[in-house]
Formats: structure tokens, sequence, C-alpha cells
């Protein structure tokens, strides 16, 4: 399946793109993507267990992901 | 604040966040905000619903702005209108702690020599009432 994931401030910086589309098996949980985005070149700095969202919702490392979902890497947030 | 007041309402309040110029004393030139704009929108409507529904105040509103701010302009502004004051400062109070702890905002200063940096920030998570 295909999950697009999307990079913000810090996170975008270290994994050096804003969006990318990957491929996982069906099933995956957002552990697995976490980890496979990890062995990405510069993404090793990206903490273990960040902050993510899927379909705009904060969700669980162990969270089972679908074909199309949109899951965003939050570092920690500073509005305001 | 006109857009919130209702005739029933004794207490309008506004909160204003306004860029300062040092941050833990260094000079700062300006804040950029960045946002994950879908998430923030829907994040920030549902505190405003929560607060809205648990609090005894009329009516609440809230913005934030993205893009390069300088010092004094204004980042995010939170109006509510109550009955009584009492609710209102209570109101406003959740609403701001809420945002900084749960909306996917953040905030890269800018230095007078031109170095910036992404500001550490709260790690997120919803809250209660999701």
């Amino acid at each position: 399946m295909r999950v697009r994931s999307l990079f913000f401030a810090s996170y975008r910086d270290l994994v050096g793109a804003a969006e990318l589309d990957l491929e996982l098996p069906a099933g995956s949980t957002v552990s697995e993507l976490i980890q496979l985005v990890r062995t990405r070149p510069g993404a090793q700095a990206l903490p273990e267990s960040p902050a993510v969202a899927v379909n705009q919702a904060y969700a669980s490392a162990d969270t089972v992901l679908q074909d199309g979902d949109e899951v965003a890497f939050i570092p920690p947030v500073a509005g305001g | 604040m006109q857009h919130v007041r209702r005739d029933a309402d004794g207490a309008v309040l506004l909160f204003a966040g306004v860029v300062r110029d040092e941050d833990r004393g260094r000079p700062v030139a300006g804040l950029t905000y960045e946002a994950y704009e879908e998430m923030a929108t829907a994040v920030l409507r549902q505190i405003c619903e929560d607060v809205l529904s648990s609090s005894d105040i009329g009516d609440v509103a809230a913005v934030h702005r993205v893009g390069e701010l300088t010092v004094g302009e204004v980042s995010v502004a939170i109006a509510i209108a109550a009955p009584h004051r009492d609710a209102a400062y209570k109101a406003s109070r959740e609403v701001i702690e809420r945002l900084k702890r749960e909306v996917p905002i953040w905030k890269r200063e800018r230095f007078a020599d031109g170095h910036e940096t992404w500001l550490d920030g709260t790690t997120p998570g919803p809250t209660a009432g999701d």
C-alpha cells in the first residue's frame, strides 16, 4: 500500500523532504513507517517515537495504516 | 471582539500573542511560523468548541498567523465574550494553553545576525475531549 508522509519544521530539515510517498506492506503500523523513514540518509536523527498524526488526528505508534493515508510527522509544537 | 459579542455579554476579552524582541537573552529580529494548516485549523476549532461547551461563555474566536512576523506583530488572537468576566478569563487561558500544547504550529526564530533556529516546542497530543 502507498502512504503519504509529511514532514514539518525541524523534521523536514532532517529528512530533507516535505513529503514522501512510500510503499509499505498492507497492515503496516505507524511504528513500521517511522522505522522505514529513519533508514533514509540523514533521517537517523529523527526520534524513534515522534508524534504523528494519521489523516490529521494524533495517532499512536501501533495504529494500523491503510492505503492512501496521510501521516504527518509532528515535531514538538510551538504555536502562540 | 465585535464578532464574538452578544447583547447578553458583560465581558469581552481579547488575548493577543505578540512577537517579542528577545529570547533567553538573545535579541530576536522576528519569528517565522509554519503550520500543518488543515490539521491546525481543525484542532484549533475543536479547542474552541470544547471551551465553548464546557464554559459559561457566549462565544470564542481564535486566529493564528503563519509566515514571517517581526517584533511587535500579533501572532495569535483569542477573543472571548461572556456574561461575566470570571468565565471569560478562564476560557481565554484555557484556549491559549491548549493551543500551545496541541495545535501543529512551529516557530523559527530569526536573529539579528541572520542566524535562524527552530524553537524547541512541546510534545503534542490530544487531551480530554478529542
